[in-house]
């Protein structure tokens, strides 16, 4: 498809959101229009759609993290009944070097799947192993195994340097005059482990070819931006590949392209002429088809006797893999920024696989490594972490403190923090060099909070909408429902437009073939929709209501669309029902195409939000695990379409958030740099039982309703992480430096503590 | 072992680890060496066609030894509610219900189905369908959905056992299925609320 073009502009408008009083169907629970497709199994995702005469795809995996293909031999492979097809990759063929385990190298294609596994496991391939690296937490073995590169920072001081001066040399010595001057410093190390998008429904694509086009049943969050993908690398036009994905499991950010596998389902399909079902398993799904970066840090900061952080000292580092890559200096420390600073981050080159945007790319570690530091800040002055954060709101480089003051105001008397607050370690004595539980009983609880942002800008979308004189409604938009409500979304912005209900319209979306929309990444999905459907259904009203005034000889500023009729504002005798209203239109259906770019300023929506989070949990001193009690998510984002959908981004990214903070991790084996827990019996997610009660304040008063729709994916993901630390370390009085918090970092705590 | 063994007169251990004799007499040892039962009955080789019965229906299908119930259902029936997403079932994403109990397809081998009955979450749509995808539905207990129909069917089989499940044991009972998405608490509201409306 080609670059998405704006459509131009004076083609319509004025555009706006009714009030709050006005509003018919925003702002009022909608359940989903296709939720109990799902529920009951219908839903055909792209694993779900068998083709007539598909063959079955499997591959094989680079079980070495590092190493060389000295020669791969797939001569038994094809000799296994039921295989019908093997492509080798370029980049396995003889004499290639693989840099990260689990990178494909073949791919079976067979009558059935038994047959396809079969065949992969008899492909034989000798290897040269090499050196491999994945100890990325280890700096100072990175260093000496030459994996490190220099990843950027940035020093900022109160005081400039003189024009003599030598910058570097100038920066150091004030840091370090600041820090001398400081009420209180504090020291710290803190990490968050990489992690995988771990979608449930793998990366992969039925394929099919008719004639000289491609058909790509895909699992995508980008159905407008993968065809051009496809093509360029078959050498065909875009316009010859139609990608559809109707429903998705999972993505996160990492399934937006159409990646090698793809390519190599439509070369299979090419070559033997059939279509071809080629999903990763479990084990490649982990190991290659997205994680997230890893971050550790190392810090000195100084605060003034009230607690309010006056200078920061930070190196980080971490990986995004065989690249090095790592957490971006810019968003350290997180949110929160002093008047001085200095940020330094080193690149750690390793051998795993190039990560993937995750869910507030650099966002969650950079709140997970430095809003620990500010609570370890009221540990060291035995000030209640909530004072201390609320001092530090002056800092705040987004010009959010007011909104948070706010957020924090409301989630403290959510989680009844006044009532639960107790000092850092007020429930833990050391006895005998161990740390232990001041009663009999060894849990201990805590309480927790951070703080997030995030942009959420409305991203390029164009809604192709038909209205037909019988009153029928339909839409065409090439955007996809990641499972966030988008379709439901869709619907509502029109039935509110068009005074009718969600059930009267039709939202056609996932096609490539229709109108080109972004792809769902970074929030932006929610007002992208929002805005191209908006803008489409507001002109097509006003073409409509023109002639409704022309029959009911009133002016056209004086109708409104309302309960299914188009009336005089407040006179409902002075009106026609909408199907009487779409018979005007004579024979041919009204067809409006309207677009939003991205970046164009615009009253329907906005970007840059806030959001606080809150956690208490309880610890048990003996065992090392944690456990959830209570979270509470206040978060705001403009104006919220659909409270029901938006409540579940919530949900589901604070779940996240616990998984991340107290399962989840890549475990790699140091000597050989083995993924060792690519499998969900020991890749540890969060279940059902481990949440505890979780509590979701949408904040929107009229001041944010205002400001339009943004969206919210994102950031609620954000602040989990530090806010359970937190509230772990006030539980234990002891930091946890690195998440997830597991049983043993717990115990290993305690006992550093205890001989303390 | 398991019922299924009487059944197909090979243990499920010998099935999972290959489709031939070689595999089965490995697994033979293994057994033996683990202390369990031997391997008593004629090996299955090669494809063979049974009959299955699904949502109430018989079916005949074609299957290998290793061929699992989740290939049958997804690929010859047309049956795709249960999905594929952990080979080892530790995501409880393929659950079904045999002779009532919830398993995982995907670590079920077809042949050990003989003679039983497999409900799928197919079975509970429909027109009129069951409580529980409907809790779901209105509880927005689903995301991006993946996981939801094996959730749906183990919660429908814990509220079977336990009609009367306080919240505090649906906490604790449901914890063999994953929800990336995070559906949790929403699952727990769907599955309060249909011990609640007493379904």
């Amino acid at each position: 498809m080609a670059l998405f073009q704006e459509k131009k502009a004076a083609e319509g408008g004025p555009y706006s959101w009714p009030s709050r009083k006005d509003s018919q169907v925003i702002g009022k629970d909608q359940m989903r229009l296709d939720t109990l497709s799902k529920t009951t199994g219908e839903a055909k995702y792209t694993y779900d759609i068998n083709l007539k005469n598909q063959l079955i795809g499997r591959a094989l995996g680079c079980p070495h993290s590092h190493c060389r293909i000295k020669a791969i031999d797939t001569k038994a492979a094809a000799k296994v009944p039921g295989v019908v097809h093997i492509h080798v990759f370029d980049h396995a063929k003889a004499g290639s070097e693989i840099s990260w385990q689990g990178e494909l190298l073949a791919v079976v294609a067979a009558e059935s799947e038994g047959a396809a596994v079969e065949g992969v496991a008899k492909i034989k391939v000798d290897y040269e192993v090499l050196e491999s690296f994945t100890n990325d937490e280890d700096l100072e073995a990175a260093k000496a195994a030459g994996r490190t590169a220099k990843g950027g920072g940035k020093a900022v001081t109160v005081r400039e340097p003189g024009d003599d001066d030598d910058e570097d040399e100038f920066v150091d010595q004030e840091i370090t005059r600041l820090l001398k001057e400081s009420a209180h410093v504090v020291e710290g190390y803190y990490g968050i482990d990489a992690i995988t998008h771990c979608c449930l429904e793998p990366h992969g694509s039925t394929v099919q070819w008719e004639g000289d086009k491609l058909k790509v049943y895909l699992s995508t969050q980008n159905v407008s931006g993968t065809d051009e993908g496809f093509a360029n690398d078959l050498k065909i036009s875009s316009d010859s590949v139609d990608v559809q994905c109707d429903y998705i499991g999972g993505g996160f950010g990492s399934k937006f392209a159409a990646d090698y596998w793809g390519l190599a389902a439509a070369n299979i399909s090419k070559a033997t002429g059939r279509p071809v079902k080629l999903m990763l398993d479990r084990d490649q799904e982990l190991k290659i088809a997205g994680n997230r970066p890893s971050g550790y840090l190392k810090v000195k900061l100084g605060a003034d006797k009230n607690g309010l952080v006056t200078v920061w000292d930070s190196h980080h580092w971490g990986t995004s893999g065989s690249r090095g890559g790592g957490v971006s200096q810019s968003v350290i420390p997180y949110v929160l920024v002093p008047k001085n600073y200095r940020r330094q981050a080193t690149q750690v080159k390793t051998n795993t696989v190039r990560s993937r945007a995750w869910r507030a790319p650099n966002h969650p570690q950079g709140c997970a490594m430095t809003q620990t530091a500010l609570d370890d800040l009221a540990r060291k002055m035995g000030k209640d972490s909530y004072d201390v954060f609320m001092t530090n709101l002056v800092n705040a480089t987004n010009g959010k403190a007011d909104v948070y003051a706010e957020e924090m105001k409301i989630g403290a008397k959510l989680i009844d923090w006044k009532q639960k607050w107790h000092p850092h370690g007020a429930q833990v004595v050391q006895r005998n060099g161990r740390l232990r539980p001041r009663r009999r009983n060894a849990i201990v609880d805590g309480l927790g909070m951070a703080l997030h942002t995030w942009g959420g800008v409305a991203n390029s979308s164009e809604c192709k909408l038909k209205i037909y004189p019988d009153g029928g409604v339909e839409s065409f938009c090439g955007t996809q429902d990641l499972g966030t409500g988008t379709k439901t979304i869709c619907a509502m912005v029109l039935a509110e437009t068009l005074g009718l209900t969600v059930h009267d319209v039709k939202v056609n979306i996932g096609s490539s073939t229709y109108p080109v929309s972004g792809a769902s990444g970074g929030s932006t999905t929610v007002g992208a929709v929002c805005e191209s459907h908006r803008r489409a259904s507001q002109d097509a009203l006003r073409e409509i209501i023109s002639l409704v005034a022309t029959k009911l000889s009133v002016g056209a500023d004086t109708l409104v669309a309302a309960g299914g009729r188009i009336q005089v504002k407040g006179n409902g005798k002075k009106s026609v029902s909408w199907k009487e209203a779409c018979t005007l239109l004579g024979m041919k259906p009204l067809e409006v195409s309207r677009s939003h770019k991205r970046g164009n300023a615009s009253p329907l929506s906005n970007q840059g939000v806030g959001g606080v989070q809150m956690a208490h949990v309880q610890v048990d001193v003996e065992t090392g695990v944690i456990k959830l009690n209570k979270f509470v998510a206040v978060q705001d984002q403009g104006l919220v379409i659909n409270p029901k959908t938006c409540k579940a981004q919530v949900y589901g990214a604070v779940i996240m958030g616990i998984a991340a903070a107290l399962y989840e991790q890549r475990i790699s084996d140091p000597k050989t740099g083995a993924f060792v827990n690519a499998e969900l019996e020991a890749y540890k997610l969060a279940r059902l039982g481990d949440v505890g009660d979780i509590v979701v304040h949408l904040y929107e008063p009229e001041s944010e309703r205002q400001r339009g729709v943004i969206g919210n994916g994102e950031p609620p993901a954000i602040s989990p992480k530090a806010a359970i630390a937190n509230a772990v370390c006030n539980a234990l009085g002891v930091r946890v430096p690195v998440v997830p918090m597991t049983p043993k970092r717990v115990l290993d705590a305690i006992q550093t503590a205890g001989r303390a | 072992m398991t019922e299924s063994t009487k059944n197909s007169g090979v243990s499920r251990r010998a099935f999972l680890k290959g489709s031939g004799a070689v595999a089965a007499a490995t697994a033979w040892q293994t057994d033996q060496l683990l202390g369990e039962e031997t391997l008593t009955a004629t090996l299955v080789q090669g494809s063979s066609q049974i009959n299955l019965k699904v949502n109430g229906k018989n079916h005949k299908v074609t299957v290998e030894p290793r061929t699992t119930l989740l290939e049958v259902l997804r690929y010859q029936l047309d049956l795709t509610g249960a999905k594929p997403v952990s080979s080892d079932g530790s995501s409880g994403a393929s659950t079904v219900m045999i002779d009532g109990k919830p398993k995982t397809a995907s670590t079920t081998l077809a042949l050990t189905c003989k003679g039983k009955s497999v409900e799928t979450v197919e079975s509970l749509g429909g027109e009129n369908p069951d409580a529980v995808p409907v809790a779901f539905a209105e509880h927005d207990a689903s995301q991006c959905g993946f996981c939801t129909p094996g959730f749906v069917v183990a919660v429908r089989a814990f509220l079977n056992k336990k009609p009367q499940a306080t919240e505090a044991e649906i906490r604790k009972g449901l914890n063999g299925n994953i929800c990336r998405c995070g559906t949790y608490s929403q699952i727990i509201d769907a599955a309060v609320s249909v011990v609640k409306g007493g379904k």
